[in-house]
């Protein structure tokens, strides 16, 4: 089992960037009435989400969150040792997008800046990769920027999808500090369920042809082209419910980690029947499980540090915290991550 | 695994269709009260009480419900 333990490194800040523009499932023309309309909103929880208008990229979000933290933070941009980027809405197929933030944000040339391909799973992915970047003292501070366009990955005449997804971009912030406890992380993955959520086209094993942009009905509301993302809703609920707990509990016993000490638990906002019914197996109080899915869909790898910021902004800022997260989805990738936090830097929620 | 058993627990899941029309031989996706929600109900309850993954295309492939019982006895 892939469990890591990374000393010496803390969190100092989290920020969230979304777009102004709300998209609400209630005035959706996907739905063929009422009743399947409802339906949807009360077994999701989703009621809105914010869609970026065009123009507006992932890296766009989340330089916005990284400049309103870096400033926050008084750091200085001549600190800042690296920068990865998590994602799978990139600016451009080439350069990676690490790189163009490096510049856009001011930061020195003497950084390093990265891009981490993984959806929902990113954030947890993107933590044990920075500290891990941090941990042996050669960087002092870095940032991880994850964040998705999802509304532009999921047809928009696809209406088991579509109602589901948001835009958001995130930035946090961390710093080598010698002597604090740093992170304890389990990471898996399923390759077998590979396309389990998958857009076929587009990439160099499929690529773009005129065939990709012909829209397809594909059977229970899903219509899309070749160059949406498909989502076997089914598969990715049992993969979740089945995976989700084994990875928390896994996590608390490899590391002895007492989880009625847990202060909060941010999980990868995926949908409320399929988030509670990983709850109730953790027999996880509810008041411990914020949720911000209403509001803000299914945000991909911004999804964890959108609900701190939305939810636990006070907390964060005013005491010490023990967190403990976990993130599942594409690829198929998940993981679980513990970590303490002492009143860190926290942004108001950022709208563009 | 005992298929009786496994009928009931399948039952359980249904909140207007009462557990006397949901027998063996029952085609699910027949069912007035079957729906996407319910097969994620069902997966649920697959996973909790027989510790086995369903995927979308299990849900989808399977007729009856023994056809169900049989593809999670033999992962079981």
């Amino acid at each position: 089992m892939a469990f890591l333990k990374i000393d010496n490194v803390s969190i100092c800040g989290i920020a969230a960037c979304v777009p102004k523009n709300i998209e609400r499932n209630s005035e959706s023309p996907l739905f063929a009435d009422e009743k399947e309309r409802q339906n949807l909103i009360e077994s999701t929880g989703i009621e809105e989400k914010r869609v970026a208008p065009e123009g507006c990229c992932s890296s766009d979000l989340c330089f916005s969150a990284a400049d309103k933290l870096i400033a926050d933070l008084q750091w200085s941009k001549d600190e800042i040792d690296a920068l990865v980027f998590v994602s799978q809405t990139p600016d451009y197929i080439l350069p990676a997008t690490a790189c163009v933030l490096q510049n856009r944000l001011g930061l020195k040339k003497d950084c390093l800046a990265f891009d981490i391909s993984l959806g929902c799973s990113g954030w947890v992915y993107g933590m044990s990769v920075i500290s891990s970047l941090l941990s042996n003292g050669g960087i002092k501070k870095a940032l991880l920027l994850c964040g998705d366009l999802t509304t532009r990955q999921n047809c928009y005449r696809d209406k088991t999808s579509y109602p589901l997804f948001g835009d958001a971009g995130t930035a946090t912030a961390l710093q080598y500090e010698e002597g604090a406890d740093g992170f304890r992380i389990h990471l898996a993955t399923d390759g077998a369920g590979a396309d389990t959520i998958i857009i076929p086209d587009g990439g160099y094993r499929n690529p773009t042809t005129e065939e990709s942009l012909k829209f397809e009905d594909l059977g229970d509301g899903k219509i899309m082209t070749r160059l949406h993302s498909r989502l076997d809703g089914m598969s990715v609920f049992s993969f979740a419910i089945s995976k989700a707990p084994k990875s928390v509990k896994g996590l608390c016993e490899h590391f002895g980690i007492d989880m009625n000490e847990i202060d909060c638990f941010p999980f990868h906002q995926a949908n409320m029947f399929l988030n509670e019914t990983v709850r109730k197996k953790l027999k996880i109080d509810a008041e411990k499980m914020p949720y911000c899915m209403k509001e803000f869909g299914n945000t991909s790898c911004a999804s964890l540090p959108l609900t701190l910021v939305v939810t636990r902004r006070e907390e964060l800022q005013s005491k010490p915290m023990k967190v403990l997260g976990c993130a599942f989805g594409v690829g198929l990738s998940w993981g679980s991550i513990y970590f303490k936090t002492e009143k860190i830097v926290v942004p108001e929620l950022i709208e563009i | 695994m005992e298929l009786n058993e496994f009928i009931e627990n399948f039952a359980n899941q249904f909140d207007d269709t009462d557990a006397s029309e949901i027998k063996a031989e029952t085609v699910y996706k027949e069912l007035d009260e079957w729906s996407s929600l319910l097969a994620l109900s069902v997966i649920a309850m697959v996973d909790e009480e027989y510790d086995v993954a369903l995927k979308g295309d299990d849900i989808r492939s399977a007729q009856t419900v023994e056809d169900l019982y049989n593809l999670v006895k033999e992962r079981a």
